[in-house]
């Protein structure tokens, strides 16, 4: 027997949530979502979730298990018990819940709205249909299999400090357009992208990647945005402008020059950025922990240069 | 144990405490780091945003390297570690890629066989069973009474299969250690979150807020220090405390160590040979704990 410890909310009764404990004979093969239906069938008809194709298609029955993420018909229930014989039940993080496990998806579909997601060519379509060759496909083919359940957007490290943060799900469905071989926007998409709440604002933190219950990865995504906006030259600002001094500092050493990169990333003439430097530049310069003036290069930097010739010029 | 040590740029730069306690805690264990110093930065996942390929032969000319000296590899920076974990598997997982990989390395005299050496962080070589043995028969000082929260950092963690960790999402490897040197743990959510710093340069606010929910969550679980494997974290967390506290209302002031600070410590080395005075914020206090 497990305990089911869930987080239930209905404003029109209080206005605080509160956990209450279901005890439930977990069987074998049924997964979190057949356990949580077990509970509103045969325990209490108010509990309240979304749910609809119990196969992983629809998305919708994300919710957070543990304190985590995750796809309730995805995972089987007897997975999730803790040694303590209990599963932890909560609704999707960042964003506001309605009742019990149910939340308010709009900011993050208005953010999926924001990215224009939908093909937008710019030639005339042919008689035919538009043609794509296998590798064009694959560029395409993990963001395309997103299902929009919201467990990357739950545990974003980034929206819960930030709500301008447009959040993985969106940026992954803007990747599926930005290198669509028939779209005809990148430049403006990359442009879009660009600004703050953007791919740069993404903190690396990896959670939408663990959480993603599909191959769409969301942060890999990102990076091939990254990737996309670096090429096609969209690089006034400062996420670019660090990836760009990143990797050429590490051309001309092998190591990175941690007292040139914050300066080449905020850019030599932005006044205030560099003034924004100097108060823990000087906090660590009067700490002796100042990276050293002279910069020394590793052993063999030649060798890595001539990788950079071959692969980056 | 004899290990290649990837050193990373920062404990090279910005944080050369780091390096200083490493070497401490391997001698004071026995443990002998040979410096890879003729291996390229990991990139930081950032060189990667602008040419990944070029990334991955960076990192397998490292991976060659060490398989030359017939050595494992540790790392003493998380993101290194995470960084060269998910080169490994891009290029082990595709013999194409590898070929191509490799047929850059040639001219300068490398080959990037795999799955010869083994890619450890620090922390998991100090986890392993031999690791553990060795912090139990060197401790000389225990850090009783020392309530030490971990902070993990990311690139350890996740992707979960990339992590040495035997539970990503709760793991227990640092806790583990600081049990054997004496020192409390302190259980926190936090824990296995980011500190914000990849983002420091383009939403300052966004990243100071990020490290001062995680400081505050340390200091109201009773942490008397935080203890960090990664010294972008440890950046982020220390040297831009007094932001995060301005912007932060409530107290979330509390020290942070890195790991290799923390293992010398309870061998007995002094604050000073670690450079725990070149922190930014003190850690004078933690002394009075320890006396």
């Amino acid at each position: 027997m497990a305990t089911f410890r869930i987080k239930r909310y209905n404003p029109e009764k209080q206005p605080e949530s509160y956990y209450e404990e279901f005890q439930l004979d977990i069987k074998p093969g049924m997964t979190l979502l057949d356990c949580m239906n077990e509970i509103k069938w045969t325990l209490d008809g108010s509990l309240t979730y979304r749910m609809s194709c119990r196969s992983a298609i629809c998305g919708s029955c994300a919710v957070k298990a543990n304190g985590h993420s995750l796809l309730a018909c995805q995972r089987q229930g007897a997975h999730l018990v803790k040694d303590d014989e209990t599963i932890v039940l909560e609704p999707l993080g960042n964003m506001k819940p309605i009742k019990d496990l149910a939340v308010d998806f709009k900011p993050f579909w208005d953010k999926v709205d924001k990215v224009n997601p939908y093909l937008q060519p710019d030639k005339k379509a042919p008689k035919e249909e538009r043609k794509q060759s296998p590798d064009q496909f694959r560029l395409i083919d993990d963001s395309s299999t997103c299902i929009m359940c919201g467990a990357c957007y739950s545990d974003c490290n980034m929206l819960e400090v930030d709500d301008n943060f447009l959040g993985p799900a969106a940026l992954a469905k803007a990747q599926r357009f930005v290198q669509d071989s028939r779209d005809g926007k990148t430049l403006e998409r990359v442009k879009y992208l660009s600004k703050p709440g953007g791919i740069w604002d993404c903190t690396h933190c990896g959670e939408c990647v663990e959480r993603c219950p599909k191959p769409a990865q969301p942060f890999h995504r990102i990076k091939e945005i990254m990737t996309v906006a670096l090429d096609q030259g969209v690089t006034n600002n400062n996420g670019a402008r660090h990836a760009l001094s990143f990797a050429k500092l590490v051309k001309s050493s092998g190591s990175l020059n941690e007292n040139i990169i914050p300066v080449e990333t905020v850019g030599f003439f932005n006044i205030k950025g560099l003034f924004d430097l100097l108060p823990v530049g000087l906090r660590m310069f009067f700490k002796g922990k100042n990276p050293p003036i002279l910069h020394k290069s590793i052993d063999d930097v030649e060798d890595v240069k001539r990788i950079y010739m071959e692969l980056d010029e | 144990m004899k290990f290649a040590l990837f050193t990373g740029c920062v404990a090279k730069g910005a944080t050369r405490e780091l390096m200083l306690s490493t070497m401490k805690s391997a001698e004071g264990l026995g443990i002998e780091f040979v410096e890879m110093k003729s291996a390229a930065c990991c990139g930081a996942g950032v060189v990667s945003e602008k040419n990944p390929l070029l990334a991955d032969a960076l990192n397998a000319r490292t991976f060659a390297i060490a398989e030359e000296q017939n050595l494992d590899l540790v790392t003493i920076c998380s993101t290194c570690q995470g960084i060269l974990k998910k080169t490994e598997c891009h290029v082990d997982s595709d013999p194409a890629y590898k070929e191509k990989v490799n047929s850059v390395l040639q001219e300068g005299g490398h080959q990037y066989a795999g799955g010869k050496i083994k890619i450890q962080h620090f922390a998991n070589v100090l986890g392993t069973e031999e690791g553990l043995k060795l912090l139990r028969e060197k401790v000389k000082r225990p850090l009783t009474g020392l309530k030490t929260a971990a902070f993990y950092g990311c690139y350890v963690l996740r992707p979960s299969e990339l992590s040495l960790y035997e539970n990503p999402d709760d793991p227990t490897g640092m806790e583990e250690i600081f049990e054997i040197l004496g020192a409390t743990p302190v259980y926190y959510d936090s824990r296995t979150k980011c500190c914000g710093f990849p983002i420091v340069m383009m939403n300052k606010d966004a990243s100071h807020d990020m490290a001062g929910n995680a400081l505050i969550d340390a200091v109201d679980s009773g942490a008397d220090c935080v203890v960090t494997g990664c010294p972008l974290c440890h950046l982020s967390l220390d040297a831009y405390q007094p932001e995060i506290e301005k912007m932060n209302k409530k107290g979330c002031s509390v020290p942070i160590l890195h790991l290799p600070q923390l293992v010398a410590l309870a061998l007995g080395y002094s604050p000073q040979e670690l450079g725990m005075d070149t922190h930014v914020v003190a850690t004078t206090g933690l002394d009075k704990i320890l006396a």
